[in-house]
């Protein structure tokens, strides 16, 4: 790097940072604008700014920060007092810049700006304003120089502050010191004892203190790349531990063992540090939040304090920034539809400015992050109306429904309680988008409200993510880790209970935990590892040469509890977590991979997914997934719906439906344009290449007629999976219906997910990943056999 | 002076195979593998190359070979791919050979099955033929559903 690229990226990195602070600086001071010492510090950041982009040469930035400099001037020589125009045109600027920063950092250059309305703005309030209010006058003297800032207080003074010491005691210590003693003046004092050691140690942690807040002289900056690898590093280190500590106890070496504690000991606490040196305070990223309510609130005529608590609450980096967009998220919607207008909170004898305050804190190894309006809470009447016209709940479910599962609603996608659709919220989307990331990094995220007296989202985080504690079981000869926050308890029924204990619903099997069935998954069948043959009753299942003893790990996955059968439970362990590759990551039921003791690789259960795939969670929320996500599945369990369904022929006499949402296109394409690529019927569809399936040949898994008359034309389904799509060939299409029906599922065959009657006919619904998956196994039995 | 590259050579099934060597990180004994259920057979499961951990990709599967007997064990040759290395279970390693380009030739249209996919070229050796292998072809199979039907049934059909 050569030194202006050098000093370029250290003007960058300086100034984005005092940018931050210049936002809630210039809030604050809306806030109080009396206070002198802010001011002269927003001065101090601009004039930096100015100076050091006019000695880059970066014209523009100059010119606008110059503005803004003037402006600044005015209002600390109290020439001019701070209105919200003032603060928004600031605000403006610093946004300005903040761009004109992000272009240079990416381009190395400005870029050509159009900021004359901006600089019009500034220069307009600064002229007419201040034209305004000059005859107001001040006494105030009118310095161009920044102030000086305070210099840093040395120990001799602050011992004096605390009253540890006299000013004499000092005063002969330091000429001491001046006449050759290379002793520092603490030392001397306390020799003389005229001074206590732990007096001096208290001092110097204040000065410490005072320090790191004039100045950063005790800090450095690491790129988080370093930590990364160093993190990485590390968690190698956790796993040699690991096993050379499994290796120590199995010989009787005293001398081994000693040093292997050791070690182990040594190993955690390196973990720790590391760790450590990741967290970053939670008030990194609620430091913007002041910024962002004021705009919204000024956006939609509303007034709102926001309080915080906790701000040094710390957390990982990337759960910090895993969590920055939700929480943003969760802030922008208390305050655009939580909280009301000045009139309708008046009217109701509430205080006009609305109160959010945000709270973080440590609990259990986990971070809880609380957010509370004073709002006007959730509308549950609304709510339930709107989930019900919007067919994401039945009408019947919802007379079942506690209030706190009807607020919960607003976690699903599609829903907003808000009227009017503003430019902040009411989309639709937004808080499923909440729950999903907050789940994704091991979260959870609960809505409570008391109507007229506002509401609370309270979101629970894990601390880390590269470290988690995990309790190994075994499945079929293979190690699983299940992630420890969603263990809730481990049941062991032996013999008897084992045969009894697991009963049957309808081929479902339960189990009676304290008086309350718990559906039951077994993992070998989930992951269709070594099934036994006689695996259709539930009791036998488990038991592959463990006897009779069956071992159910109960585990909650989004609000919902399930028992999951393993072989064995070993023990519970420190894991790293490490990212499967790409091919891998599509497979929702593992989270990860991590290394045993012993150097073997072992699976991180995906609980959630888990739950998913073997449907646990099903009902309302996996139904609202479907229809957004325009993906199908087989859930559907005796759940009357209302989706438009397109009908085909299927064979001679079949019908089958497939669900409307799932279709992009239907076409007709003459067979002579069908080509051959690796071996498979595609077509050249919309600049892709597009497989062809024939559904009614994998559906009867009967060979397709190959003779096919010239100029015949094929009945394409167009099927669209992540931008890519599949062609559905089938006999005719009959109709597009939209009435009311019952799936009765049934799972014997593969592609089709159950029957309903449909236009007074039996008609099977289609499973479209089934029928991709039936036709892709086709071949890998044929092709492996 | 004639262009050469350099392979990395190794057997399948008696049929001798190359990948470039720039592409190639190590080639490694049997490790013990950790099978992954719910994937395609291709993937026989994940490794554990020093603290990282890899996918295990059989070419005897990917190019619908029949299967190595038991008694033999494969070889792996780690390769970098765009998303970090993948290994490969070989049969046998075979020496690095330098080749010259004016020997390589495009493959045959008359490839069948998965080889069409995954065979850049082939290059005429005295005594035989060497394929280049198209490793980044090779590893991206599972990537989604619909590329796994065309592979799949490209091998059902033969």
């Amino acid at each position: 790097m050569n030194d202006d690229a050098a000093i370029v990226k250290e003007f960058l990195v300086e100034s984005y940072e005092n940018l931050d602070r210049l936002d809630q600086d210039l809030i604050a001071l809306e806030k109080d604008p009396s206070d002198r010492e802010r001011l002269a510090s927003i001065f101090r950041t601009i004039h930096t700014i100015k100076g050091t982009s006019g000695f880059l040469a970066f014209n523009q930035l100059e010119a606008l920060a110059h503005v803004g400099e003037s402006l600044l001037a005015r209002l600390r020589d109290g020439l001019l007092k701070l209105n919200p125009q003032i603060t928004t045109a600031l605000l403006a600027m610093v946004d300005a810049v903040r761009e004109m920063l992000k272009h240079i950092e990416a381009t190395g250059k400005e870029g050509e700006r159009q900021d004359q309305d901006l600089i019009a703005t500034l220069t307009r309030l600064l002229e007419a304003e201040g034209r305004g209010t000059m005859h107001h006058g001040t006494t105030e003297k009118a310095t161009d120089e920044p102030e000086p800032s305070k210099p840093r207080p040395n120990l001799g003074e602050i011992l004096v502050q605390r009253g540890a010491a006299k000013d004499s005691d000092i005063q002969s210590a330091v000429e001491q010191q001046q006449a050759g003693d290379p002793r520092h003046i603490g030392e001397i004092l306390v020799e003389r004892e005229t001074l206590k050691g732990q007096d001096v140690i208290d001092a110097l942690k204040a000065q410490q203190q005072a320090r790191s807040q004039s100045a950063s002289d005790s800090t450095i900056r690491v790129d988080v790349g370093q930590l990364d690898r160093l993190m990485n590093r590390v968690g190698e280190l956790v796993l040699l531990r690991n096993q050379i500590v499994q290796y120590a106890n199995l010989t009787e070496d005293g001398e081994l063992l000693g040093t292997s504690q050791r070690l182990n000991l040594l190993t955690t606490e390196l973990q720790e540090g590391v760790m450590k040196t990741r967290m970053q305070p939670i008030g990194n990223i609620w430091s913007k939040f002041p910024r962002t309510v004021r705009d919204v609130a000024l956006g939609c005529g509303k007034q709102v304090r926001i309080e915080m608590e906790g701000k040094e609450t710390e957390l990982d980096k990337t759960i910090i920034e895993a969590i920055k967009d939700p929480l943003t998220h969760v802030v922008r919607n208390a305050v655009d539809h939580g909280i009301e207008p000045p009139e309708a909170r008046r009217a109701v004898g509430k205080n006009p400015e609305g109160l959010l305050s945000l709270r973080a804190f440590h609990e259990g190894g986990q971070v809880n992050i609380e957010i509370t309006d004073d709002g006007a809470g959730i509308d549950c009447e609304k709510l339930r109306n709107k989930a019900i016209a919007k067919a994401l709940i039945t009408a019947d479910q919802a007379t079942r429904m506690t209030e706190r599962e009807i607020t919960n609603l607003i976690f699903l996608p599609g829903l907003s309680t808000a009227e009017k659709v503003t430019n902040v919220s009411g989309r639709g989307v937004g808080m499923d988008v909440v729950k999903t990331n907050v789940e994704k990094i091991g979260g959870m995220v609960d809505v409570q409200s008391k109507p007229g007296q506002g509401c609370t989202i309270r979101m629970k985080i894990p601390l880390t993510l590269a470290i988690i504690p995990a309790l190994i079981v075994t499945s079929a000869g293979d190690r699983y880790a299940i992630p420890q926050v969603s263990l809730l308890e481990l049941v062991r029924l032996e013999s008897e209970q084992a045969r009894k204990g697991l009963e049957m619903v309808n081929g479902a099997p339960v189990y009676r935990l304290r008086g309350k069935l718990l559906p039951v998954v077994h993992l070998n069948k989930e992951l269709q590892v070594d099934v036994p043959n006689d695996s259709i009753a539930g009791a036998q299942t488990a038991s592959s040469g463990e006897g009779q003893t069956v071992n159910i790990v109960v585990l909650r996955a989004d609000d919902r509890q399930f028992g999951l059968i393993v072989d064995e439970i070993n023990d519970t362990e420190e894991i790293v977590v490490k990212p499967l590759g790409k091919q891998l990551k599509s497979i929702n039921a593992y989270a990860g991979a991590t290394i045993m003791g012993d150097g073997k690789v072992a699976l991180i259960l995906d609980v959630l997914g888990l739950a998913q795939r073997s449907s646990v969670i099903n009902e309302i929320r996996e139904r609202a997934v479907v229809e957004s996500q325009e993906k199908q599945s087989t859930a559907l369990l005796g759940a009357a719906q209302r989706n438009p369904v397109l009908l085909f022929q299927h064979g001679d006499a079949g019908r089958i439906a497939i669900d409307l949402s799932l279709v992009a296109r239907l076409e007709e394409i003459q067979s002579d344009t069908v080509e051959i690529a690796a071996d498979q019927e595609v077509v050249q569809y919309r600049g892709q290449i597009m497989p062809l399936l024939h559904v009614t040949e994998i559906l009867q898994s009967t060979p397709r007629k190959q003779v096919r008359a010239e100029g015949a034309s094929l009945h394409v389904v167009v099927y669209m999976q992540n931008g890519r799509s599949v062609g559905l060939v089938v006999d005719r299409i009959l109709d597009i219906v939209e009435e009311a029906f019952v799936i009765q599922p049934h799972s014997g065959r593969k592609g089709i997910s159950g029957s309903a009657v449909i236009q007074k006919r039996v008609t099977d619904i289609l499973d479209v990943p089934g029928l991709i998956a039936a036709a892709a196994e086709e071949h890998s039995s044929a092709a492996l056999a | 002076m004639a262009n050469t590259q350099q392979f990395c050579t190794f057997f399948l099934e008696n049929q001798f195979f190359g990948v470039p060597v720039q592409e190639v990180q190590e080639v490694i004994r049997y490790q013990e593998m950790t099978r992954v259920p719910l994937v395609p057979l291709v993937i026989r499961g994940l490794i554990n190359l020093r603290g990282q951990i890899v996918m295990a990709v059989d070419l005897r599967r990917r190019f619908g070979m029949p299967n190595r007997p038991d008694s033999k064990l494969p070889m792996n040759v780690v390769v970098r791919t765009q998303d970090g290395p993948v290994s490969f279970l070989v049969d046998e390693i075979g020496d690095v050979l330098e080749l010259e380009e004016r020997t390589f030739e495009c493959p045959p249209e008359t490839l069948q099955g998965a080889a069409q996919d995954l065979v850049r070229g082939v290059y005429k050796l005295e005594n035989g033929l060497m394929l280049v292998l198209d490793s980044e072809r090779a590893v991206c199979d599972s990537e989604n559903v619909v590329q796994q039907i065309c592979s799949r049934r490209s091998g059902a059909t033969n």
